[in-house]
C-alpha cells in the first residue's frame, strides 16, 4: 500500500506507485478502446508539421484554446474600480459564478457580483421582474453607493432593454430614485472582455457626466489642471495602479484613476471581511469631466471611452500597456506635458536604474527569439520590450486583436532590427500558437497560465505574464508598468532564462561544464 | 476559535433559529418570504431537513450556484476525455471553465484525449443572427481533420442556441452519417434553462441514454464479461477520487469496466449496460442515468460512500452484499488491510482536530457525503447546505448524517453565510473559490470542497489520509493566529467579522 500516515502521499506522488500505475494500465487496454501507441505517436509527431500547420491555419470555424473571454468580464472589471460598487450582470446566473470565480483565481481575493438570475420564463418574458427584484434585493442586503449593470448573452439575445427596465424598476422602488445605477450593454458575441471593459467604462462615465439617464442636469465641463487615468483590463491592476500613484504623487500632479481596483483586490487578511475597499470616489467619477485630459494605459481597451471624453473636450493620450524604458519615457512625458508639470528628478533615477539592470543583464536575452501572445496592448507592451532587451520576437499573437492591431505591431516590428521577421497573429487561438511554436522553433515563450500546455507541448520554456495566472501566487501584486515595473518583467523574463539554463546543463559529466555558479 | 459552542441541543437549536431571523431581516418582504423557506434547523427524527429546493433563486442575491451548461459540459460530459465538447456559442462559458475541474485523466492531451482544452464556436453576431447551424457543421469537419483520433463529438448548448432555434440535433445526426456513425452528442443545457446545475446534470443524463446508450444497442463490449463487473458511476476524478475509488473495488475483486466520467472514455460510457451492478458516488448528478439502466438493463444500483473510513468501510460491505461470499470476504479483507492506516491516521491528525466544529456549502453530494470523515477526525458538522440539492438529497441527509440542530441552508446567499459564520464561528468552512477569500479574510481556516483545494484525492482510504492532512493544516496553520492586529486586540476574543 503506498499510503502512509506518517509521509501522506497526495496526487502528486501516490499515483505514481506502482499499484496505481499498473491498475491504470489494465483500465486502458481492457476497457477505453485505446488507439494503438504507435498511431497516437504518429499523429501526435504529425501535428507537428508545417503540413499540420497549414492545416491548422485553414481553420474558419472552429476556435481551440482561445486566449481572451467574454464581455462581460470585463465590465465586472471596471465596476469593481468603484467605491462601494456591486456589479450586477442582467441575465442567466451561472455567468456570474463563472466571472467571480475566474477573478478570484487570479487574484486569489473575493470577487463580489450577483445576477439578476434570468431562467426559461424570462427568456420568453423578458427579464423585467427580474431587475426589478434584483435591484431590490441587491441594493437591500448589500448596501452598495453604486449598482453597476451589465448583461449576459442570454439578456442581450432577446433584447432586454436596460436603459428602460432600470427605469421601470426605480419606478417601483427596487433603489431610490438618484440612486446610480449605470449600465452598459455587453454581449458576449462582440469582441472580447476587453470590449466589456471599455462599454461598462464609459456606460458608467456617460451616467455621471450626461445627465444620469436623463434623471438629472447633464455635467458643465469647467476645465481644471487634473488629469484622468484608465488602466484598462488589467491582471496586473494591484501592482500596476498602486505603481502608477506612486509616480503620479512624486510628479505632484492632481489626478483621478477612474476605476481603481488595487484595494477592492487586495484586501487584509485581519478578521474582518470587506466586500467593497477603496476604488474612486463617485464623486471623482463625476468631477473628472472637469480633468484638463485623460490618459488611458491600453488603446484597445478604450476605444470608445477615450473618443466619449475626447467629445467632451479633454485632450487624451493612448498607450499600449507600456513597459520598460521607452514607452515608460513616453508615458512620464505625456503625463507631465499634459499636467504641466516637471518630471522629477527621482524618476530620471529610476530611469537611470533600470537602464542599469537591463546593461547588467541583457547579454543573456540579445538575440533569443521570443513568442509572445496576450490581450493587444499588452502583447504590444511586452514585445516592445523585448525588443528593447535585444530579443527578437518571431511570433506575437493576440486572439482579440484585430487588423488595426496588426498594423499597430508591424509598425513596432519595422521600427527595429530586432522586430525583422516577426509576424503579428491577430484573431488566432493557442492551438494556432501551437503550431507556430513548432515551426517557427523560439527559444521562449511568453504568456498567461494556460501557455503552461504548450510549453508541455512544445518544450518551449513559459514566461508567465498575462491574465489569468492561475497557477502561480502574487504576481498581481507586482507592477509592470513604471520603471519599477520594468525592473519587475526584467526580472521574470530573466528568472526563466537562468530556470532554463541550469535545467539543461545539470547532468554530471555530460553538460555541467555550463553549469555555471556565476552568470 | 470557536466562542459560540453551546453544548446543550436546545440551546443550539435557539441560537440557530434566532440566526435565521436574524439574517432574514436584511431582505425585503417578499424576498424574505421566499428565502425563509431555504433556512431550517435540522430535527432529529424528522425525514428531511425541513427547507424547500430546486427552486429558482432570487435575483440579485449572489446565490453561489452555476447554470445547466456548467452541470452538463463542466460535470458530466467534460471529463469524459477521448472526446470533443464544443461550448457552443460566445466564448466565455468554455473560458472560464477551461479545465477548471481537476478532473485527472491519462492521455495524450491534443492528440487522444482533449478533457483540458477548450474548443469552441465563439459566436459572433452574425452567428445569432443568421444562426450557427452551418458554422456548427463546419467545426465539426475542421475538427475531424486535425484531430483524427477523437472518438466522438459533443454540443454543449450555451444559452444563446435555444434562443436562437438553430437545430443542433439534425447537424449532430448528419454529420455523424457522414462520419461513418461517429458518436455525435447535441446537449440541450442552455444555461438558462432550469435553476441551477442540476438541470444540466439531467440534461446530459438523457443524452446519453438517447445518443451514446440507443445508438451503441447490440454493439459488443471489447471484454469478455464476468460476473463481478461493476460500473463507477458519479465520479469526476477530482484529484484522482475516481482511481482511489476503483482501487479498492477492484481489490475486493470486482472488476471495473467503466467510469462515470472522471478519466472515462466513450467504450466505457457504451459498455455500462453490461454491468452488473452500477455503484453511485454522485447521486444527484448521476442518478437519473443510473434509474434508466435499472429500468432498460435491470442493472441494480447502489449507492455508497468513499469519505472516511466509517462509511468507507459501510460501503464496501453494501457492495459487497451484492455479490457472493467470496467477495464480502474480500470486503473484510480489505477493510483489514486498511485498518493500520486508518488508525494511523487517526492517531495522527485527531489529537489536532478533535472537538473543533466545520461549516459546509457544496455541490451534490458532499454537504452530506463528507460529514462522517469529519466525525472520523473527531469535528462536528454544525452547519450545512446544498447548491443544487433536491428533496432526496435533504431527505439522505436527514435520514443518515446530520446530527439534531444543524443549521441547514439550501442555495444559501453570500450575505446569509457570511453572517452564519459570524455568529457560529466555526473551526473551518468548506466550501468553494467564490466563498474560500471571504472567509479566510474573517481568519477562518478554509478548504475548497469542490476541487479540494488543488490537492486531492479524497476519496478511499488513501484519500483519507490526504483529508486528514489537509484539514489539519488548514485549521492548525500558523496564520490564523496571525490574523488580529496585536495592538488592535482588546480583551483576547477575537471574531471573524463579515462585511457590512
Amino acid at each position: 500500500m503506498p499510503q502512509d500516515a506518517n509521509k501522506v502521499k497526495d496526487h502528486f506522488e501516490l499515483f505514481r506507485g506502482e499499484e496505481y500505475v499498473d491498475m491504470l494500465a489494465r483500465k486502458k487496454a481492457e476497457f477505453e478502446n485505446p488507439h494503438p501507441a504507435e498511431e497516437v505517436a504518429r499523429v501526435r509527431e504529425w501535428a507537428k508539421t508545417e503540413e499540420y500547420k497549414d492545416l491548422n491555419f485553414s481553420r474558419e470555424a472552429l476556435t481551440i484554446n482561445p486566449a481572451k473571454a467574454c464581455q462581460p468580464l470585463g465590465a465586472v472589471f471596471a465596476a469593481v474600480g468603484f467605491e462601494s460598487t456591486l456589479p450586477f450582470v442582467h441575465g442567466s446566473q451561472g455567468c456570474v459564478a463563472y466571472y467571480r470565480s475566474h477573478f478570484s483565481r487570479h487574484f486569489k481575493e473575493p470577487t463580489s457580483c450577483v445576477s439578476s438570475s434570468m431562467t426559461e420564463d424570462a427568456a420568453v418574458f423578458g427579464g423585467l421582474t427580474n431587475m426589478i427584484d434584483g435591484l431590490a434585493n441587491a441594493y437591500a442586503m448589500y448596501k452598495p453607493k453604486m449598482i453597476a449593470v451589465s448583461t449576459t448573452c442570454m439578456a442581450e439575445v432577446i433584447g432586454d432593454d436596460l436603459n428602460a427596465f432600470i427605469k421601470t424598476a426605480k419606478e417601483k422602488d427596487s433603489v431610490p430614485e438618484d440612486f446610480d445605477v449605470p449600465f452598459a450593454h455587453t454581449p458576449a458575441f462582440v469582441g472580447s472582455h476587453i470590449t466589456g471593459y471599455d462599454n461598462a467604462m464609459k456606460g458608467i462615465l456617460e451616467h455621471f457626466w450626461d445627465g444620469k439617464a436623463k434623471t438629472a442636469p447633464k455635467l458643465e465641463r469647467v476645465a481644471n489642471g487634473s488629469i484622468n487615468f484608465l488602466n484598462g483590463f488589467d491582471g496586473y491592476a494591484v501592482g500596476n495602479l498602486r505603481e502608477v500613484k506612486r509616480i503620479f504623487d512624486m510628479m505632484k500632479i492632481d489626478y483621478t484613476i477612474l476605476g481603481d481596483q488595487s484595494d477592492v483586490w487586495d484586501t487584509p487578511t485581519d478578521g474582518e471581511f470587506r466586500m467593497y475597499d477603496g476604488g474612486t470616489t463617485l464623486e471623482d467619477a463625476a468631477n473628472a469631466i472637469h480633468a484638463k485630459g485623460t490618459i488611458s494605459m491600453q488603446e484597445y481597451c478604450t476605444e470608445k471611452t477615450l473618443p466619449f471624453i475626447a467629445a467632451h473636450g479633454q485632450e487624451t493620450a493612448a498607450f499600449n500597456h507600456p513597459i520598460g524604458v521607452e514607452a515608460t519615457d513616453s508615458f512620464v512625458m505625456e503625463v507631465a506635458r499634459m499636467a504641466g508639470v516637471e518630471i522629477p528628478d527621482e524618476l530620471a533615477k529610476e530611469r537611470g536604474r533600470l537602464v542599469d539592470a537591463i546593461a547588467d543583464s541583457n547579454a543573456h536575452i540579445h538575440g533569443k527569439k521570443f513568442a509572445i501572445y496576450g490581450d493587444p496592448d499588452l502583447a504590444y507592451g511586452l514585445a516592445k520590450f523585448v525588443m528593447e532587451l535585444g530579443g527578437e520576437p518571431v511570433v506575437v499573437l493576440s486572439t482579440n486583436g484585430g487588423k488595426a492591431w496588426a498594423a499597430k505591431m508591424q509598425e513596432l516590428f519595422d521600427s527595429s532590427p530586432f522586430g525583422a521577421g516577426c509576424q503579428a497573429y491577430p484573431g488566432k487561438d493557442l492551438w494556432h500558437m501551437r503550431s507556430l511554436l513548432f515551426t517557427e522553433k523560439p527559444d521562449f515563450l511568453i504568456g498567461n497560465t494556460y501557455g503552461k500546455y504548450l510549453e508541455r507541448d512544445t518544450g518551449v520554456p513559459l514566461i508567465r505574464i498575462g491574465f489569468p495566472i492561475f497557477d502561480r501566487h502574487h504576481k498581481h501584486r507586482y507592477p509592470v508598468w513604471g520603471y519599477q515595473g520594468g525592473l519587475n518583467v526584467l526580472v521574470t523574463i530573466l528568472d526563466r532564462i537562468f530556470e532554463h539554463m541550469d535545467a539543461t546543463t545539470n547532468v554530471p559529466s555530460k553538460t555541467d561544464y555550463s553549469y555555471d555558479i556565476i552568470r | 476559535m470557536s466562542v459560540s459552542t453551546p453544548t446543550d441541543i436546545a440551546e443550539v437549536k435557539e441560537r440557530n433559529r434566532a440566526l435565521i431571523q436574524e439574517v432574514l431581516e436584511v431582505y425585503p418582504a417578499k424576498s424574505a418570504k421566499r428565502r425563509a423557506k431555504h433556512l431550517n434547523v435540522s430535527e432529529e427524527g424528522k425525514s428531511d431537513c425541513g427547507v424547500k429546493s430546486n427552486i429558482k433563486s432570487i435575483p440579485g442575491v449572489m446565490t453561489i450556484r452555476g447554470c445547466a451548461y456548467a452541470g452538463s459540459k463542466g460535470v458530466v460530459w467534460g471529463p469524459i476525455k477521448d472526446m470533443i465538447h464544443i461550448s457552443h456559442g460566445p466564448v466565455g462559458c468554455g473560458q472560464y471553465s477551461w479545465a477548471a475541474r481537476r478532473n485527472y485523466y491519462i492521455g495524450t492531451t491534443g492528440i487522444d484525449t482533449f478533457v483540458t482544452m477548450q474548443f469552441t464556436s465563439d459566436f459572433q453576431e452574425k452567428d445569432i443572427v443568421f444562426g450557427g447551424d452551418k458554422k456548427l457543421a463546419k467545426i465539426m469537419d475542421e475538427i475531424e481533420q486535425l484531430f483524427p483520433l477523437n472518438k466522438g463529438i459533443t454540443v454543449q448548448s450555451e444559452c444563446p442556441i435555444g434562443l436562437i432555434g438553430d437545430d443542433i440535433e439534425a447537424v449532430s445526426k448528419v454529420k455523424s452519417k457522414e462520419f461513418g456513425g461517429k458518436t455525435i452528442v447535441p446537449v440541450r443545457c442552455e444555461g438558462f434553462r432550469g435553476v441551477s446545475q442540476s438541470l444540466g446534470h439531467h440534461i446530459a443524463n438523457d443524452a446519453v441514454r438517447d445518443w451514446v446508450f440507443d445508438k451503441s444497442e447490440g454493439k459488443e463490449p471489447l471484454f469478455e464479461p464476468s460476473p463481478y463487473d461493476v460500473a463507477i458511476i458519479g465520479d469526476y476524478n477530482i484529484g484522482g477520487d475516481a482511481w482511489s475509488s476503483r482501487i479498492l473495488l477492484e481489490e475486493m475483486g470486482l472488476r471495473v469496466i467503466a467510469q462515470w466520467s472522471g478519466d472515462g472514455s466513450i467504450a466505457e460510457l457504451e459498455a455500462t449496460p453490461k454491468a452488473k451492478l452500477n455503484v453511485l458516488h454522485c447521486y444527484r448528478s448521476m442518478n437519473y442515468i443510473s434509474r434508466h439502466m435499472e429500468e432498460k438493463y435491470g442493472i441494480p444500483w447502489v449507492e455508497y460512500n468513499f469519505f472516511g473510513p466509517s462509511k468507507i468501510e459501510e460501503s464496501l460491505r453494501k457492495i459487497a452484499s451484492y455479490f457472493d461470499e467470496s467477495i464480502q470476504e474480500n470486503a473484510e479483507k480489505v477493510i483489514a488491510k486498511y485498518k493500520a492506516l486508518v488508525e494511523g491516521v487517526i492517531a495522527k491528525y485527531r489529537p489536532r482536530l478533535e472537538g473543533k466544529t466545520v461549516m459546509l456549502y457544496v455541490g451534490g453530494l458532499r454537504p452530506r457525503h463528507v460529514i462522517g470523515a469529519y466525525e472520523d477526525l473527531g469535528m462536528e458538522v454544525v452547519g450545512t447546505g446544498y447548491e443544487f440539492g433536491h428533496n432526496d438529497d435533504y431527505q439522505r441527509t436527514a435520514q443518515h448524517y446530520v446530527k439534531d440542530g444543524t443549521l441547514i441552508y439550501d442555495d444559501v446567499t453570500g450575505y446569509e453565510f457570511e453572517k452564519f459564520v459570524e455568529k457560529i464561528q466555526p473551526d473551518l468552512v468548506g466550501s468553494g473559490i467564490k466563498e474560500k477569500y471571504v472567509f479566510q479574510k474573517m481568519g477562518v481556516p478554509f478548504r475548497q470542497m469542490h476541487s479540494w483545494d488543488y490537492s486531492g484525492p479524497y476519496h478511499g482510504y488513501d484519500g483519507f489520509a490526504i483529508f486528514a492532512r489537509d484539514m489539519d493544516m488548514a485549521i492548525n496553520s500558523p496564520v490564523w493566529s496571525m490574523a488580529p492586529t496585536p495592538w488592535k486586540k482588546d480583551d483576547g476574543d477575537y471574531l471573524a467579522i463579515a462585511a457590512e
